[in-house]
């Protein structure tokens, strides 16, 4: 899939921060953000491009826990366990998305890449916890049957 | 337009004010991470549309003499629990929990006829607050650095600048020399707010002190414990407050550059600094020859890619120069050897937003709160099982019983007070019994008793929380997060996360607490840097202050407060039991099952005690013993 259009905007991606190593990083952000993810080809391209081993792409790509070398889903569902949310009971919350997804701690993303369920250990709304976020926006006090109706819309909106 | 000096800043502050005045009355609808989530922004809108279709202003000209009302999107009024809030002036009545519905009886109403709503005010105890200010949670506080957040338009440059804003930049770089900033900030006993607590005056001084040509300011703006939202509140309510730390740093110690590293996961604060910084730009209040002093300084934007270890010092240079965030060994220090090899101030976003009021009203004034080794006030984000949740700010030596009971209004739904865990994942938790309660929050008071400040989390857990969990909790947390350079953080946080796991599981023995504490000790002692060097604090403090609840976990194989899954079986009581097969349905191992209509049963051997059919059951008719 690392066609020349992919390959041009990779490009235009690595020149905008100047072919810099040191803007490393951004220049993984911003690519993350055309693909979702980090395919092994892209990495590998970078590298070369900028003059730094596979190692140490792929050193940073896994040390940095928003970067991720497979493909998610189109909704990315993020429950929060941080204290407050963990306090307020998070963990039923996730059960029950991965119930009704199918998933686990291991699968994470469903067949159809429609969703991607991962915990993150606080989003700073701990106000309002217990709190999830389905693709960066925000919902707060969340239960487990509320999460379930939340999926349905999301669903219902996927296979109009 | 360009600012060139303090008297024209002056005057352009008048200007701003007297345009400003031109909106008689003012909707600060709160904008906040919180309150986005419940709506405001349609809020907002709708507002905004409504005004406009009464064919009142709202966009003002300058040039006219005409009236009208501001509608503004703020930063975050701090009491999230009861959001999406709304603050209106001139009569400073906040609204609760507001409603797409509510604008239109708003507009009409409050705006149009100033008359209150009281069905939107915070009612408590059979008494109505009407103004923001009488209510318990605002009035027990005392709001320095949050001044400003929730009472202006955070995208709107002229609004800081009429409230004062860029004053002290003013003062700085017109009528100061570098050191003698250094000495005021040391006169005022200003401590950092990341939680480390050293005292900014020094650490500046030292940065002024090295020979090195090139030297640079980090604002640390990866607030990566679970359980804090401060430092987001204060990027994203006042912005401008945070840049006029840094330039005034970066004066007083000879740098012209400076860094905010922020976590991914805060976008609005990203986009808010952002936009701040380019307005700063435009007026000349930031970039080259500010204020016509000759002194020059530039602010970028660094974006995290979430990794907690990366608040510490080093670990978060060695990011922004696209490495992995690992801490170094030390020294040399940051102030001697930081960002790019060079003199750097690494300061919090809090400890920034600190300065400007220091330089305004002087090291005296500023003293003047708080007690005799740890001036002025600290914001803490209060969360948990509390009944006023959010984000406060009280004056250092104030006590955890004000703070809990007072101004977050005690424990909801007449639960007792068990613990409150202060400082994150390099904190501790404490109690009721060990008047801990009465101990007045000060950098060295939390030190004392095992727990500290860290970046101001405060959590707080009523009698339902099983701390043995908590423990495993924090510690899931570190282990997750150790960078994996040092061994003793690496393989102790990995040792002591299992022994916990076996606790909880309802495996552990009584020579596991004794090798839980002992690595604890070592990974405090040998560990390189202060993720490590903490990490083992909530197993400290909660082996010192609930060791009976570990020797029930142990000993008596229960657990007091029904938490741990390992330790006790579900049951369905027959005589509650309806019959409604909710309890089946959301069982993920199927180990419940039953006729309709007929008490259901629980296959023990099957359960995996998830507790999914407690939550579901409408009757109350399963319990966890």
């Amino acid at each position: 899939m690392f066609n020349e259009v992919f390959k041009e905007k990779v490009n235009e991606i690595i020149t905008r921060h100047n072919s810099d190593k040191k803007k490393l990083i951004s220049i993984i952000q911003d690519v993350q953000k055309e693909y979702h993810y980090l395919p092994e080809e892209v990495l590998i391209y970078i590298a070369d491009t900028l003059d730094i081993s596979h190692a140490k792409i792929y050193g940073i790509a896994t040390f940095y826990e928003n970067f991720s070398l497979n493909q998610k889903g189109k909704n990315i569902i993020k429950v929060c366990d941080g204290t407050a949310c963990h306090v307020r009971k998070s963990i039923p919350i996730l059960n029950a998305i991965y119930k009704e997804l199918g998933l686990n701690d291991e699968k994470n993303t469903t067949d159809d890449m429609i969703f991607t369920v991962e915990t993150v250990s606080c989003l700073g709304a701990c106000g309002l916890a217990p709190v999830i976020t389905v693709n960066d926006y925000v919902y707060p006090k969340m239960t487990p049957e509320a999460v379930i109706e939340l999926l349905n819309n999301i669903k219902k909106e996927e296979f109009r | 337009m360009i600012i060139s000096n303090y008297n024209d800043l002056v005057s352009t502050a008048n200007k701003y004010k007297e345009s400003l005045d031109k909106q008689t009355k003012k909707v600060l609808i709160c904008a906040g991470t919180g309150c986005l989530a419940g709506g405001s922004l349609a809020i907002y809108e709708k507002i905004k549309s409504l005004i406009k279709k009464r064919g009142l202003l709202v966009e003002i000209d300058l040039t006219k003499e005409d009236e009208g009302i501001g509608v503004k999107k703020s930063g975050c009024h701090g009491f999230c629990e009861a959001g999406p809030l709304i603050r209106i002036e001139p009569y400073n009545y906040l609204y609760l929990h507001v409603k797409l519905e509510d604008c239109e009886e708003i507009v009409s109403k409050t705006l149009i006829e100033g008359k209150p709503i009281e069905r939107l005010m915070y009612f408590n105890n059979e008494k109505l607050y009407k103004t923001q200010e009488e209510i318990p949670f605002y009035k027990r506080q005392t709001r320095l650095i949050l001044h400003n957040c929730g009472h202006i338009d955070a995208e709107n440059i002229q609004e800081y600048i009429s409230r004062g804003g860029y004053k002290a930049t003013a003062i700085a770089l017109n009528t100061m020399k570098s050191k003698e900033i250094c000495t005021i900030i040391t006169d005022s006993g200003l401590r950092g707010r990341g939680g480390g607590g050293y005292f900014t005056g020094k650490k500046w001084s030292q940065v002024l002190s090295q020979d090195n040509p090139v030297k640079y300011v980090v604002c640390n703006g990866d607030e990566g414990d679970p359980g804090a939202f401060m430092d987001r509140s204060i990027m994203e309510g006042d912005p401008h407050k945070v840049i006029e730390g840094m330039i005034i740093s970066g004066y007083a110690t000879g740098a012209n550059n400076g860094y905010i590293y922020v976590r991914a996961e805060y976008p609005m604060a990203v986009n808010r600094l952002k936009i701040a910084i380019n307005q700063a730009l435009e007026l000349g209040l930031l970039g080259n020859n500010i204020l016509d002093s000759g002194f020059n300084f530039n602010i970028h934007i660094i974006q995290g890619a979430g990794a907690f270890v990366c608040g510490e010092g080093s670990a978060l240079t060695a990011s922004i120069e696209g490495e992995r965030g690992m801490p170094r060994v030390k020294p040399p220090r940051t102030v001697e050897k930081g960002l790019f090899e060079c003199p750097t101030v690494l300061n919090n976003v809090e400890t920034f937003a600190n300065v400007p009021i220091i330089i305004l009203n002087g090291s005296d004034e500023y003293k003047k709160y708080g007690t005799s080794n740890n001036s002025g006030t600290k914001v803490f984000a209060l969360t948990g099982n509390v009944v006023n949740t959010g984000l406060i700010e009280v004056p250092m030596g104030t006590t955890l019983r004000e703070v809990i009971f007072d101004i977050g209004g005690g424990i909801p739904n007449n639960k007792k007070f068990k613990a409150v865990q202060i400082g994150g994942p390099s904190g501790g938790c404490l109690t009721f019994d060990k008047n801990h309660l009465d101990l007045p929050l000060s950098f060295d008071s939390l030190k004392s008793v095992g727990a500290m400040i860290g970046s101001g989390g405060m959590v707080v857990m009523d009698e339902d929380t099983c701390m043995v969990e908590v423990a495993r909790f924090f510690m899931s947390f570190t282990q997750r997060e150790s960078c994996g350079k040092c061994i003793p953080c690496r393989e102790g946080t990995k040792r002591m996360l299992e022994i916990l796991e076996k606790i909880t599981s309802g495996n552990g023995s009584l020579e596991d607490l004794q090798l839980l504490k002992e690595i604890a000790d070592t990974v405090k002692n040998t560990a390189l840097c202060g993720l490590g060097k903490t990490a083992a604090n909530p197993v400290l403090s909660t082996l010192e202050y609930f060791y009976d609840e570990y020797l029930a976990h142990v000993k008596d194989k229960i657990c007091p407060a029904k938490i741990c899954k390992g330790l006790s079986t579900i049951t369905i009581d027959p005589n509650m039991c309806k019959g409604c097969s909710k309890c089946a349905k959301s069982c993920p191992v199927e180990a419940i099952s039953g006729t309709i209509k007929n008490p259901y049963v629980i296959d023990k051997n099957k359960c995996i005690k998830c507790g999914a059919c407690i939550e579901v059951c409408p009757f109350k008719a399963i319990k966890e013993v």
